[in-house]
């Protein structure tokens, strides 16, 4: 068994999971407003406003933002973990994939608390 | 026909290069193995494993034309289009990702720590019976396609997640190798053996693009044994 630290659930099948669930959570969302935009080709920014104001859609955008978040940094965990790693980089590879996987971990909790902020007001 | 093979000797060559050979096959459709046999005569200096040329003992993995297969059972037909008929030259590299340690000669280690990391021997912790442990043919049925690998390491070198991580992933072989004995009715172990598959990288490191499947020579589908675990792992954590 090998241990992680920085994993988002420090266990293969939690990380897998959760990839999996906010995947398709984001598949239902992008879906849903694809059809809604078609079914609302010519609404003005009024009946966005309202639309998007309403408490369903802001628990669904903020659902959204977590899921986009989570996925984000589950997908780019890997990825570093794959690409930055003894083989490409010697010695320095633990310290390089660490302050690669902390800037992405800081991107993605200002984008999410970003996110928060422009859903329930304040930016 | 053309003959590329790669070539290395550490003690004489400070890098590996590409060696040309020529060779008339007298328009037989000989098996790749055959092919080196042949080169053999003309350069001794050739190395390469083999043993039974016959697709059980797992010795000649190697690379032919961009794909893992095993020397001995493949056709220099089937290696890729062109190639029997001369139109292109069989390209010989040895199984990609492990170190090489002469020409097409790799070093196995890191692929049989990850095979012995999964137990690959039955456990039980009942008392034996008198005679032996019986299973249903059902039950019997379970391991089929499973105990007919015979460690080439085709498939594990022909997959990416095993390239980068070799000391963590423990590679579609291994895998392979570890469900057979979760299927097993006369493992005891199931629990203890899932609890060392849960972490990032041993399984889940798999991406499921299936190079191993097509690698295989036996036709064994590690790709799907890989997916067994994962529900066994979920059935136990959900």
């Amino acid at each position: 068994m090998t241990t992680s630290v920085t994993s988002l659930g420090r266990n293969g099948l939690h990380d897998w999971l959760l990839q999996r669930v906010t995947a398709v959570l984001l598949a239902v969302y992008f879906i849903f407003m694809a059809g809604w935009l078609v079914c609302n080709g010519g609404a003005d920014y009024l009946t966005w406003k309202a639309f998007m104001g309403s408490a369903c859609m802001q628990i669904a955008n903020t659902l959204v933002f977590f899921s986009i978040a989570i996925h984000a940094w589950a997908g780019l965990w890997i990825v570093t973990t794959d690409y930055i790693t003894r083989m490409q980089f010697g010695d320095s590879a633990t310290r390089v994939r660490l302050l690669i996987q902390l800037v992405i971990a800081g991107l993605t909790l200002v984008y999410a608390l970003w996110g928060l902020l422009m859903i329930w007001g304040g930016a | 026909m053309k003959v590329s093979i790669y070539r290395y000797n550490p003690e004489t060559d400070k890098e590996p290069y590409m060696k040309e050979y020529e060779l008339d096959t007298a328009g037989k459709n000989l098996m790749v193995l055959d092919v080196l046999n042949l080169l053999k005569e003309q350069d001794p200096t050739l190395g390469y494993r083999r043993s039974c040329r016959e697709g059980v003992c797992g010795s000649d993995g190697m690379n032919m034309n961009g794909k893992n297969g095993l020397a001995c059972v493949t056709a220099l037909s089937e290696v890729a289009p062109g190639v029997f008929e001369g139109r292109k030259p069989l390209i010989l590299r040895p199984l990609p990702g492990l170190p090489v340690v002469r020409d097409l000669v790799v070093d196995m280690t890191m692929f049989y720590n990850q095979y012995e990391k999964v137990q690959p021997y039955l456990q039980n912790n009942t008392p034996a019976p008198a005679i032996e442990r019986l299973q249903s043919p059902e039950e019997r049925e379970k391991i089929d396609g499973l105990y007919e690998c015979i460690l080439c390491a085709c498939c594990s070198t022909s997959c990416p997640s095993f390239w980068w991580n070799p000391e963590k992933f423990l590679g579609p072989a291994a895998l392979l190798q570890s469900y057979r004995f979760l299927a097993d009715s006369r493992d005891t172990e199931t629990d203890a053996r899932l609890a060392k598959l849960d972490d990032p990288f041993s399984l889940f490191r798999c991406r499921g693009i299936m190079n191993c499947v097509s690698v295989c020579p036996k036709g064994l589908n590690p790709t799907r044994a890989i997916g067994h675990i994962r529900d066994m792992l979920l059935e136990r954590g959900v």
